[in-house]
């Protein structure tokens, strides 16, 4: 099977009804994307598939085939985003971080705080209290002139 | 994820034909759409079959469309979709209320209205939505299709009159006029399941205002409430009404809530409901 991954095309040995979290982790080497819950319900595992934000826990890797797969590996380090999070103490324990970033990369280069808290309502944090992610992601928003990335899968 | 994967096996379907056909000669299968509550399933051991339909690369079945009066939705449309939806922001403006609810973005972006319906959950956000709007499931198999309205499709807890060559193909919905209503009582706003959820059209007929009234899990399965109804548009009084519906629920003690709990909820929202009467549209 051949997937998109962070504009890489890999091939993988998985069985089609392998969850997409796994296939990434331990069949790409792709760890930092997280399990937390397993249920739906963290958003630890956030990845975007064509653009949007799924939990790859829930997703059998044979509905991604044919499109593109961004993880938070993809955003290379320095995204705006990832700046943000480290400058502004978006992130404690970690955990939760990568699939928060990957949610917030969706959002697109200038979300409202009400945009934000929308978007991110499917991602739980045990650490911050969520005003510190709000923060970062709102420190993260570029011009449309700016110099910031968006997330391209 | 928890059992032997390989043990398991996954049909790819090319087209809806195909589907119908694997489901006839191949079955019994289940079908997978989003997964958003399959795969929890799946994840936690609960579920243990082996043989799986997947369902999400046929786009015919995925789309709102209007045919005349009639809404078309189909069965592999996401809540995201419906949230984006303009027609159904219009015309439907309650169902995109629940879709707003359910999950968080990610479940919006795989969860789909077909899945809702067949997942049977008493808890399912926009059954009460399709119980009040009166609408209709489209079923299809290979011998053919068969329309079942949403008040007749639930026959106990999580069982349908589906039957295992059939597949949940859309859901049609006829015009309504008047004002549409829909709450979800949960711990939080994203994410949680529901301990009650009500949906409610208060609908400006020629003979005057008919109420239509369906609440999920306040018992085995989403119900439409037909003599809370009744009252309420013979020009019963609140109190009167409420003591109707305290004998058409049965809710529970569960993981999420009490009955008790469910009971004063239902009343309360109910007097939420009663109070919009006189608000037209």
């Amino acid at each position: 099977m051949r997937l998109n991954v962070n504009r890489k095309i890999v091939t993988v040995k998985a069985h089609p009804l392998a969850r997409l979290l796994d296939v990434l982790r331990e069949e790409c080497g792709l760890t930092g994307t997280k399990e937390g819950c397993g249920e739906g319900e963290c958003g630890a595992c956030t990845v975007l598939v064509d653009g949007e934000p799924v939990n790859s826990c829930l997703v059998p890797v044979a509905q991604v085939q044919g499109t593109r797969i961004a993880t938070i590996e993809g955003l290379g380090g320095t995204h705006r985003l990832q700046r943000a999070f480290v400058e502004h103490g978006g992130a404690q324990c970690g955990i939760c971080t990568p699939g928060m970033i990957m949610a917030a990369a969706a959002l697109g280069r200038r979300p409202s705080l009400d945009e934000i808290r929308t978007g991110l309502a499917g991602n739980l944090c045990r650490c911050t209290g969520y005003a510190a992610i709000y923060r970062s992601v709102l420190a993260s928003r570029t011009t449309s002139k700016g110099k910031g990335q968006r997330a391209k899968a | 994820m928890q059992g032997t994967i390989l043990e398991r096996q996954l049909l790819e379907p090319r087209s809806l034909t195909d589907a119908l056909k694997m489901l006839r000669d191949e079955g019994p299968l289940v079908p997978m759409a989003g997964c958003t509550d399959l795969y929890v399933a799946l994840n936690f051991g609960t579920l243990q079959p082996k043989r799986f339909l997947n369902l999400w690369n046929l786009d015919t079945l995925r789309g709102i469309e209007s045919r005349g009066a009639t809404l078309r939705i189909g069965a592999l449309t996401t809540y995201t979709e419906i949230i984006k939806s303009g027609v159904i922001r219009r015309r439907l403006p309650m169902l995109a209320a629940a879709a707003r609810e359910i999950g968080g973005v990610q479940i919006q972006n795989r969860g789909t209205i077909g899945g809702n319906v067949a997942n049977a959950s008493p808890a399912g956000d926009t059954l009460p939505v399709l119980l009040a709007a009166d609408a209709v499931v489209v079923l299809r198999s290979a011998a053919g299709t068969r329309r079942v309205p949403m008040t007749s499709f639930y026959t106990g807890y999580r069982q349908t009159v589906a039957r295992p060559d059939e597949l949940i193909v859309a859901c049609d919905i006829p015009a309504i006029r008047g004002r549409q209503w829909f709450r979800k009582v949960g711990t939080r706003a994203a994410q949680a399941i529901a301990k009650i959820v009500v949906a409610g059209v208060w609908e400006n007929a020629r003979a005057g205002v008919r109420p239509r009234l369906a609440m999920g899990s306040v018992a085995p399965v989403p119900l439409r409430l037909p003599q809370t109804e009744e009252a309420l548009g013979g020009g019963a009084s609140l109190a009167e009404a409420q003591e109707i519906l305290q004998r058409e629920i049965a809710p529970i003690d569960d993981l999420r809530s009490t009955a008790g709990y469910r009971r004063q909820v239902a009343a309360n929202l109910l007097g939420q409901f009663f109070s919009l009467r006189s608000v037209r549209l």
